[in-house]
């Protein structure tokens, strides 16, 4: 009798495990994580019966998590070398990769006691003590502010001013907290917290950031992952991403 | 991205790791022998508050703790502001954030230790003490620490291991920068989140080894009582 009771408690436990059969989980890089949430609640309601769990990170450390098996059936990047060396680990189906929105690099100051900045020469001053990026090893915001700095020879200088951040929202989240002086994020991030960041300059000299997204080859929901993935290129997606700041790509 | 070279194996973490510990055990040393003598042997009105109070750290999540001492210490925040203003200086991204964190979190192991240690000791040799012309901090530091020593020392061991293995909040608070802030968990945390698998698993094995040895101690410590 006891032995039952706990059989069915268990039960009871693992239920919400093998929840409903039409459910998503989309990886996808922090930077999209206003656009996809309406995004997301948009399939819902295109395809009834189908729910989207959606998982926001740095593109590295979700690209990290498939590769340790995370149960993910499509994954969004914010640049495509971190797709690649999905693509590379042989973790995605490689025909349903495709580009579905692009971005741009923006240096933003706190809007109070923000220092004045008109280029990026201008981070080498006295005024700006810490700058904030994203890791360069995982967070693709990083790799673009590299490219950039570099491009002004200044990514050397600058180095002892950074504070690295796990994802591009923590970039925003020290700039608009005032711990760091200057900080950089996509134009969109910038959007998000207009009441408490400004942008100072569109940074260059970066490779385009377009956003790839693709279906995970072991996803047990290869059909809805297609659907979803096809759902991005949509009008209906591509006018909310539009909303939130993204370009075409 | 093509990946570097294997770099030579950097001591930083391990080394920074240590120095913050042990700042911050002295720290957390220092304020839980006090309040630990307080609150055992001088109870007030609203001290188990207070003594329930510090002993939060061990049982909320690092990153409330990271979050009051941001809330605190910040630069938004009224402290912070004055600080950055008149002294132009900042505790968040700089390694006394990290120490202030880890002393915070460690604070209530010594604390908890030294209160129980000092309950514990008989009145009667402390007031034979003052019978013998002895000042009251002579028979504080001659007789009664003497005697909660064994118990605050295993409680400060248990502090440094406590503070070696801090992550959570010391993230928050000062960031994870490399060769400069970046103590061991965060450096395992990094090498985990890049993929460098190789690396994670050394520096676990390292932190592994040296909280074994620490808790080691710690427990003989204890038996001694």
């Amino acid at each position: 009798m006891r032995r039952s009771r706990i059989a069915s408690l268990l039960f009871a436990l693992a239920l919400p495990l093998s929840a409903s059969a039409a459910e998503l989980t989309v990886s996808a890089a922090a930077s999209l994580t206003n656009a996809f949430k309406e995004v997301a609640a948009q399939f819902e309601k295109a395809q009834p019966g189908a729910t989207v769990r959606l998982n926001f990170a740095a593109s590295g450390t979700l690209l990290q998590q498939m590769a340790q098996g995370a149960p993910v059936d499509v994954f969004a990047s914010a640049d495509q070398a971190t797709m690649d060396k999905a693509a590379s680990q042989n973790l995605i189906d490689a025909a349903t990769r495709r580009d579905f929105a692009a971005n741009s690099l923006v240096l933003i100051t706190p809007v109070q006691d923000g220092p004045a900045i008109a280029s990026l020469q201008d981070l080498a001053g006295d005024p700006v003590k810490r700058i904030a990026v994203g890791k360069v090893a995982t967070v693709p915001v990083g790799r673009y502010t590299q490219q950039a700095l570099e491009s002004a020879r200044l990514w050397s200088a600058l180095e002892p001013k950074f504070v690295q951040a796990d994802s591009v929202r923590q970039v925003l989240d020290y700039v608009s907290r005032g711990e760091v002086d200057a900080g950089f994020v996509y134009r969109t991030d910038a959007a998000v917290m207009q009441d408490k960041v400004k942008i100072a300059l569109t940074a260059t000299g970066h490779t385009p950031v377009t956003y790839p997204v693709a279906v995970l080859r072991e996803s047990g929901q290869k059909d809805l992952a297609v659907k979803f993935v096809d759902f991005l290129g949509g009008a209906a997606a591509q006018e909310v991403l539009g909303r939130y700041g993204f370009g075409k790509p | 991205m093509t990946t570097p070279p294997p770099a030579a194996f950097d001591w930083f973490p391990l080394v920074f790791s240590l120095k913050v510990a042990f700042l911050a055990t002295v720290l957390a040393l220092a304020a839980g022998v006090g309040l630990g003598w307080l609150f055992a042997r001088r109870p007030f009105p609203g001290s188990t508050v207070l003594e329930a109070i510090f002993m939060l750290p061990l049982v909320l999540p690092p990153t409330v703790i990271g979050y009051a001492i941001l809330a605190t210490a910040g630069r938004r925040s009224p402290l912070g502001a004055w600080l950055d203003e008149h002294l132009d200086y900042t505790l968040i991204f700089s390694w006394h954030g990290a120490v202030a964190a880890s002393a915070v979190v460690a604070l209530p192991l010594v604390l908890k230790s030294a209160s129980a240690a000092f309950s514990r000791i008989d009145p009667s040799l402390e007031a034979a003490a003052s019978t013998l012309n002895q000042s009251r901090w002579s028979v504080f530091l001659r007789v009664t620490l003497p005697l909660a020593w064994p118990g605050i020392l295993a409680g400060t061991l248990l502090a440094f291991a406590r503070a070696m293995g801090e992550f959570g909040a010391s993230l928050m608070v000062a960031g994870s920068i490399p060769d400069r802030t970046q103590t061991l968990s965060m450096a395992i945390y990094d090498a985990v989140q890049a993929g460098e698998n190789d690396l994670a698993l050394v520096l676990v094995i390292v932190t592994s080894v040296l909280s074994v040895v620490i808790l080691a101690v710690s427990n003989r410590y204890l038996s001694l009582r």
